[in-house]
């Protein structure tokens, strides 16, 4: 245990000497936060407009979506590359000779990503605050479970990735594109409303939809849907192949 | 003597490829052992199926008693490893990695000495990625050390050394064997080997085709000394050479001469050149080192090529 906790603090300093990939987790959303949030506002569609946004204020309803994408981005980016990067580099092998678990290592990959989405979805809701009028939390637990559970299942995802690609350029370039095409699609972009019979096809297929499910009907109240069991299943199925892939080198 | 290593018939395959085939040797407790052979010839495979880090096809091994095939986590404890192909994460600075390594095994001794001790001690707040090749080398020999391991596994550290730090790291490894550990050093130069190792390995081929002491290697497998010197005339006579007790073969190739055989050579050949009138100031000999007992064992570059 002691072990892992160490690891995990060194890996957090590690993580913050990466500018570029500080820059990306951190600010990436809070720009995606004022592009569409300057574009929509937070006003509801009145009775008669097109339908958007789950009836929701645009606003009330990007918060929790951006939750679930500042776990995306950390799980989906980051995780992957450093832990195929450290791979190819020969990191692992000088872990695995002086007997550090893959436990040990990969906890330490779940904590930074913890710590880190905590950080971007305080920053997040800090920023979103000064700048505009939204509902707070329906309950505050229910959001950090909710949170927490995201995290938890998002950076098993991460550690499948990096447990099978080769390379932390392949690493690299997976999760930029999933995370594109989950920003675009998973409903932390676009209103899932307005978009195309093959676009919401595609977006039910993204962990990411169900992603910001889960935390919009934490933090509105909602009725819990069916996303809690698509997540509950990337979790298990993502430990479960990521254990049996799991190389050292 | 205690046997801290025993390999019998240790064979590892990658696919098709067969990596070692019928390697056998024991390592004392105490000594420094080496294993000298040329790229591709196994010897990496083989410390690393010693150290647990692959799995043998076949044969058996034991390294302090454990079977590295279902102990592996709990022979790593005692173990000291310097791995041929690792890396530590760039902006990691080397305070930080030996203060993490050596907090896994608390017995060990201070890290910060062994940091002094290999040269480290104003690089500590350098990160790994800004090292030279030589200083991440010796990092990765302070990492292997800061359990106070019983045995140490080096596999080419002094590859990027410049000769000077080759020297102090020679010096240091002894006093690894001094301290009461015991050594096994992976290596493919012949001066390391020589002046290092207490007994010594060749392996060519995936295989173990000698075990001695050096000196006993050079002795037994090293082709006749030679005795060389160079005449004043390309045209002298040296006939009577051929006479000479011992003497196997005469070579000339203008001026420069070479007479091999056995016994007193230099002694007989000296004497018979003076008795002759001639006294070449160049006049020499060469025995049979390592490096020829080397190559008579494994072949010549040239044949391996």
């Amino acid at each position: 245990m002691g072990t892992a906790v160490r690891l995990s603090w060194l890996e957090l300093k590690l993580f913050l000497r990466e500018p570029l990939t500080v820059v990306f987790s951190l600010a990436m959303p809070l720009v995606v936060l004022f592009v569409l949030g300057g574009v929509f506002g937070n006003t509801p569609s009145a009775p008669g407009e097109t339908f958007v946004y789950r009836g929701q204020g645009p606003m009330d309803y990007y918060i929790p979506a951006y939750f679930a994408l500042v776990i995306t981005s950390v799980s989906v980016i980051s995780i992957p590359t450093h832990l195929a990067g450290s791979r190819e580099r020969g990191v692992l092998r000088r872990f695995q000779a002086s007997s550090i678990s893959p436990a040990a290592i990969v906890g330490a990959e779940v904590a930074v990503a913890v710590i880190l989405s905590l950080v971007s979805a305080i920053l997040l809701t800090v920023a979103a605050s000064l700048a505009y009028d939204f509902r707070g939390p329906d309950s505050y637990v229910g959001v950090a479970g909710s949170f927490l559970f995201l995290t938890l299942a998002f950076s098993s995802f991460g550690i499948l990735l990096g447990a099978v690609l080769p390379t932390a350029r392949a690493a690299q370039a997976l999760g930029m594109l999933l995370w594109f095409v989950m920003l675009m699609l998973g409903g932390a972009g676009p209103p899932p409303e307005v978009m195309t019979g093959a676009m919401s096809a595609i977006r039910n297929l993204t962990p990411l939809w169900h992603g910001v499910r889960v935390m919009q009907d934490a933090w509105l109240g909602l009725d819990p849907g069916l996303s809690w069991v698509v997540m509950i299943a990337l979790l298990v199925g993502c430990v479960t192949v990521a254990i049996r892939f799991f190389r050292w080198e | 003597m205690d046997t801290v290593v025993t390999v019998e018939h240790l064979m590892k395959r990658y696919g098709e490829l067969v990596a070692v085939d019928d390697v056998s040797f024991e390592v004392e407790r105490g000594e420094i052992f080496g294993i000298l052979g040329p790229n591709g010839s196994g010897k990496t495979t083989t410390v690393e199926c010693l150290q647990g880090l692959r799995y043998p096809d076949g044969g058996e091994i034991r390294v302090l008693g454990h079977d590295p095939r279902h102990d592996a986590t709990a022979l790593r404890r005692r173990i000291g490893s310097q791995l041929q192909e690792s890396a530590l994460p760039e902006r990691l600075k080397v305070g930080e990695a030996l203060e993490f390594f050596s907090s896994i095994s608390p017995d060990g001794p201070p890290w910060t000495s062994v940091m002094e001790q290999w040269g480290l001690a104003d690089k500590r707040s350098s990160t790994f990625a800004s090292l030279s090749g030589g200083q991440q080398q010796r990092l990765f020999v302070a990492l292997a050390l800061v359990n106070a391991p019983e045995l140490v596994f080096l596999d080419e550290m002094t590859t990027g050394l410049d000769p000077s730090s080759r020297r102090v790291a020679w010096d240091l490894i002894r006093r690894i064997r001094d301290d009461g550990a015991t050594v096994v050093l992976v290596t493919h130069f012949m001066d390391e080997a020589e002046q290092l190792c207490d007994r010594l390995a060749v392996i060519a081929d995936r295989r173990v085709v000698a075990l001695d002491t050096p000196q006993r290697l050079a002795a037994q497998h090293a082709p006749a000394p030679l005795v060389t010197f160079t005449v004043e005339h390309a045209d002298a006579e040296l006939g009577y050479l051929a006479q000479v007790s011992g003497v196997e073969s005469v070579s000339r190739a203008g001026y420069s001469v070479e007479v091999s055989g056995r016994g007193a050579l230099l002694a007989n050949v000296a004497a018979a050149l003076v008795a002759h009138g001639m006294a070449p100031v160049d006049l020499d000999v060469r025995r049979g080192s390592l490096e020829d007992a080397f190559f008579a064992l494994v072949g010549t570059p040239r044949e391996r090529v």
